[in-house]
């Protein structure tokens, strides 16, 4: 099967981001990985929040729920609590996922949800026009912030470590080829999985353009262990002249939908409905 | 017979026990039981009471009046020993309580000391309190023994025995020195009645109707409905998950209900007004979704263990953009069951939200019927799954059809996608800006499903006289308190209720000519548990009739028989 699915597959609507847009990169990057892990659009669920990133889906082919700004991962729970055959990704912006959505992404980690999560971080919040994310720089300025950014910047790698993430990594947006092996190596790893992806926003952020990134990041699978907790803190603590990208840190926590009795068997979309057990429970009322 | 007994007391001591052993014990000796609970936000301390009213009749109230008190604090006595009925007894533990009361009405019962004698620990003081109880109605002891067995049975042989002879000492204590009192329990030898609240009716509503999933987040006087799901879960198959906060709740149901399951959440006021961004959600992506709203006083964390219908108007209009939604109320467990059943029903027909409002009184209140039907409930899967949907040549999430309703297809069960949008999209589900097809989209979503959903909606119902001269009409749990006023006047007057439980599109006339009746009656009353009489509001905005008389209680307690007739009475003199 999967040697027939091709790019022609995974065709979508034609994408009405900006040229230069780092999200093309992540498109095409993210088409070669499901294709190479032979993955069919029908097999696969995308849930998308609102921002740039929220459109990504309909820019590929397969099944949607681009639902509301900030809320991807518990729809994303939901589904995969209902049907954990599903494959189940999310979409989301740094606004959209460390800002409007911070709650749920705590929570998310904890429950060790077998949902991976692809966080578009322009640093910047796009849709709306240039308003400062969580993971913008202290003292960027924008309309909204004539002072530059006073709160200090949003760290997702060292948080996602902190909270036993079972998968951090970090990729960007113009390493394509390192991006690809990065979103299957999420897609393959058995938990919850943080993908942060370091995009320029060529219209909104001045600051951190493709080449600030281009001459910051580096590769860090030589000498690096990912499962080794404190190292892989350290390493998340890094940001400045030098960016590491890769793999930062997993473990292998048992993933929630394993740890459900009711499910284990079976999911519960493939569960048909017995009414026949109504007459005994109503036995309990007298 | 038509007795009521009140167990007063701080919270933790065991009010609640007492209360659903003496109920249990009652539905099955064959009574007709009512009770309800008052209790303060807290866990330990404070003044709470749990009331039981029992007859050979069916009761749907509670009473001003009250026959029995078990006092467990010196509060009990302040408060309640005015409710205290003419041949009214209370019986207390002066050793405990500190103090001794000579009165006839008081009987002094050792609670504690009979416990540790009999029952080998002062804990079981209550089971002692229950054993009095039954001892003063002359009620059969053995229907409690066999309630002590299924209790304790996990416990053990020890802690059973123990338990059966403290509640026999109380049981004969009561029995020798109550021997004026003049109770006696009638309705025994018939066949037990069905004891269920508000609360564990919708449960298993949901349960009865496939409910796969639910997700929420703790709130009273809602959280009852998760604990009784979360109990069934593993026999049911159904997975509850509490969420981070109502807003990952809703979001959460509805990914379910995407993936193709049934799926609910509950909450009440503080929880549903951060779910409100999830019912538009729910309505533009055409995912079915039922939400109980157990209500509270407001505003804000308001009374947050007492009881109001302050958020009719909040359900019927909260929630940006324009889109259907039902809206149902029962007014008792029993409908709680069937309109939790009907509640998914039309959740799934018509891909819609659907809200099941109730409030504290009936979420926590007990009632007793002769049982539910199971072959009452209805269960008709609406999703496009497997075969049917494989053999589909195309598919299409939001195409547009003549009902507005398209098959919901379940993701992964063919090569077909599913593809929906929180923004305005195509019938593929692919978002848009133009002006043409988001005409169309509004058109399907809301004018297309309307009229479909409108003639589902049931009129109320009529109870009482069919030509009135007096109409009682609300909405809720006020059933049983309306029920109760128009058996007291019937006797004098034409009296009926109008009881409206499916209020959301609001019921036309065609079926049930409701409006005729309101306009032909010389007095017509709306009886509403808020301060503004918003259902008031609401027949008039859809009906543009008035009620002569509001009556609105917004005091955070429930409406009573008794003071709701003194209250019409006044009323009525002049008519
Ligand atoms: C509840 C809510 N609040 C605000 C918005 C407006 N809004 C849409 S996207 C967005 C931020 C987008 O930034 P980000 O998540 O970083 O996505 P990007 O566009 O940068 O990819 C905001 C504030 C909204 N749609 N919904
Ligand atoms: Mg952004």
């Amino acid at each position: 099967m999967s040697s027939m699915i091709t790019l022609k597959d995974y065709r979508g609507l034609p994408p009405a981001w900006c040229p230069g847009c780092g999200n093309f990169g992540i498109l095409a990057a993210f088409k070669n990985a499901v294709i190479e892990l032979g993955i069919e659009p029908h097999q696969l669920t995308i849930v998308s929040g609102i921002g740039q990133s929220g459109k990504f889906p309909h820019y590929i082919k397969c099944n949607t729920f681009n639902g509301l700004h900030g809320r991807t991962l518990p729809v994303a729970t939901g589904i995969r609590l209902a049907n954990h055959e599903m494959l189940v990704l999310a979409f989301a912006g740094d606004g959209d996922c460390y800002g409007e959505g911070g709650n749920h992404f705590m929570h998310a980690v904890r429950r060790n949800i077998n949902v991976k999560l692809f966080v578009h971080d322009n640093q910047i919040y796009g849709l709306t026009k240039g308003q400062a994310s969580p993971t913008s720089m202290e003292g960027v300025k924008t309309k909204n912030q004539p002072f530059g950014v006073l709160s200090e910047q949003l760290n997702p790698m060292a948080l996602a470590v902190a909270l036993d993430c079972s998968f951090v990594a970090r990729g960007f947006s113009g390493d394509s080829g390192h991006l690809k092996e990065l979103i299957k190596k999420a897609i393959d790893h058995r938990g919850f999985s943080l993908l942060d992806i370091l995009q320029p926003c060529v219209t909104f952020n001045k600051t951190n353009t493709f080449e600030w990134y281009k001459q910051r990041v580096y590769h860090i699978e030589t000498g690096h262990d990912p499962e080794d907790r404190v190292g892989a803190f350290k390493k998340a603590l890094e940001w400045g002249d030098r960016i590491p990208v890769g793999v930062i840190y997993k473990n292998d926590r048992p993933i929630l939908e394993e740890r459900i009795p009711v499910i284990r068997g079976q999911s519960l979309v493939r569960q048909s409905f017995d009414m026949s057990r109504l007459s005994n429970t109503l036995k309990d009322f007298y | 017979m038509d007795y009521s007994i009140k167990i007063g007391g701080e919270a933790g001591q065991g009010i609640q026990t007492i209360g659903s052993t003496l109920a249990r014990y009652f539905s099955r000796a064959g009574c007709h039981v009512f009770t309800h609970q008052d209790y303060e936000s807290r866990v330990r301390g404070g003044h709470n009471f749990f009331q039981i009213r029992i007859s050979e009749r069916p009761v749907a109230a509670s009473r001003d009046v009250i026959d029995i008190l078990v006092a467990l604090d010196s509060d009990s006595l302040l408060i309640h020993e005015q409710e205290l009925s003419k041949d009214g007894r209370i019986i207390y533990d002066s050793s405990a309580l500190k103090q001794k009361r000579e009165k006839p009405r008081f009987l002094d019962i050792p609670f504690i000391d009979l416990a540790i004698e009999h029952g080998s620990s002062r804990i079981m003081a209550n089971v002692v309190a229950i054993g009095a109880v039954l001892g003063m109605l002359g009620a059969d002891p053995d229907i409690l023994i066999k309630i002590i067995e299924q209790t304790f049975r996990k416990k053990g042989e020890e802690v059973i025995k123990g338990n059966i002879s403290a509640a026999r000492a109380g049981y004969d204590f009561a029995d020798k020195n109550c021997a004026e009192c003049g109770f006696s329990l009638k309705g025994s030898g018939a066949d037990p009645y069905m004891l269920i609240s508000g609360n564990e009716a919708v449960g298993l509503g949901a349960i009865s109707s496939g409910c796969k999933f639910y997700a929420a987040y703790p709130m009273t006087p809602s959280t009852g409905i998760m604990n009784y799901i979360a109990a069934r879960g593993k026999d049911y198959e159904i997975v509850v998950e509490q969420a981070e906060d109502e807003i990952a709740a809703i979001n959460m149901a509805l990914g379910a209900s995407f993936a193709g399951v049934r799926a609910m959440t509950g909450t009440s006021g503080g929880g549903f007004a951060l779910m409100t961004e999830g019912l538009s959600l729910a309505s533009i992506t055409e995912t079915p979704i039922v939400i109980a709203l157990a209500q509270r006083p407001g505003p804000a964390t308001g009374l947050p263990t007492r009881t109001e219908q302050a958020d009719l108007q909040f359900a019927i209009y909260t929630s940006h953009g324009e889109f259907p939604r039902v809206i149902l109320a029962p007014g008792t467990p029993e409908q709680a069951f069937y309109l939790t059943n009907r509640a998914f029903d039309i959740a799934e027909r018509f891909q819609i939200p659907v809200i099941i409002m109730t409030d504290q009184y009936l979420a926590d209140s007990q009632w007793t019927f002769e049982g539910f039907d199971p072959d009452k409930v209805k269960y008709t899967d609406y999703r496009l799954r497997g075969d049917a949907f494989k053999n589909l040549s195309e598919y299409r999430r939001h195409a547009f059809t003549d009902t507005g309703i398209t098959p919901l297809g379940v993701p992964g069960d063919a090569r077909h996608l599913v593809v929906t949008d929180s923004d305005e999209h195509d019938e593929e589900g692919h978002l848009i800006e133009d002006a043409e097809t988001r005409i169309k989209m509004v058109d399907k979503r809301l004018f297309r499903k309307m009229p479909l959903i409108q003639h589902e909606i049931a009129p109320p119902v009529l109870y009482g006289s069919d030509r009135p001269d007096i109409v009682l009409a609300g909405w809720g749990s006020t059933y049983g308190i309306m029920k109760e006023a128009v058996d007291a006047l019937s006797g004098g007057r034409k009296t009926a209720m109008l009881h409206f439980s499916e209020l959301y599109p609001f019921p036309l006339t065609d079926k049930f000519d409701y409006l005729e009746i309101m306009n032909n009656a010389k007095l017509s009353v709306c009886v509403e548990n808020n301060a503004t009489g918003q259902f008031a509001r609401l027949v008039r905005t859809e009906t543009g009739f008035d009620f002569a008389l509001k009556i609105n209680k917004y005091d955070g307690r429930p409406f009573k028989a008794d003071s709701l007739l003194n209250e019409l009475h006044d009323h009525i003199k002049g008519l």
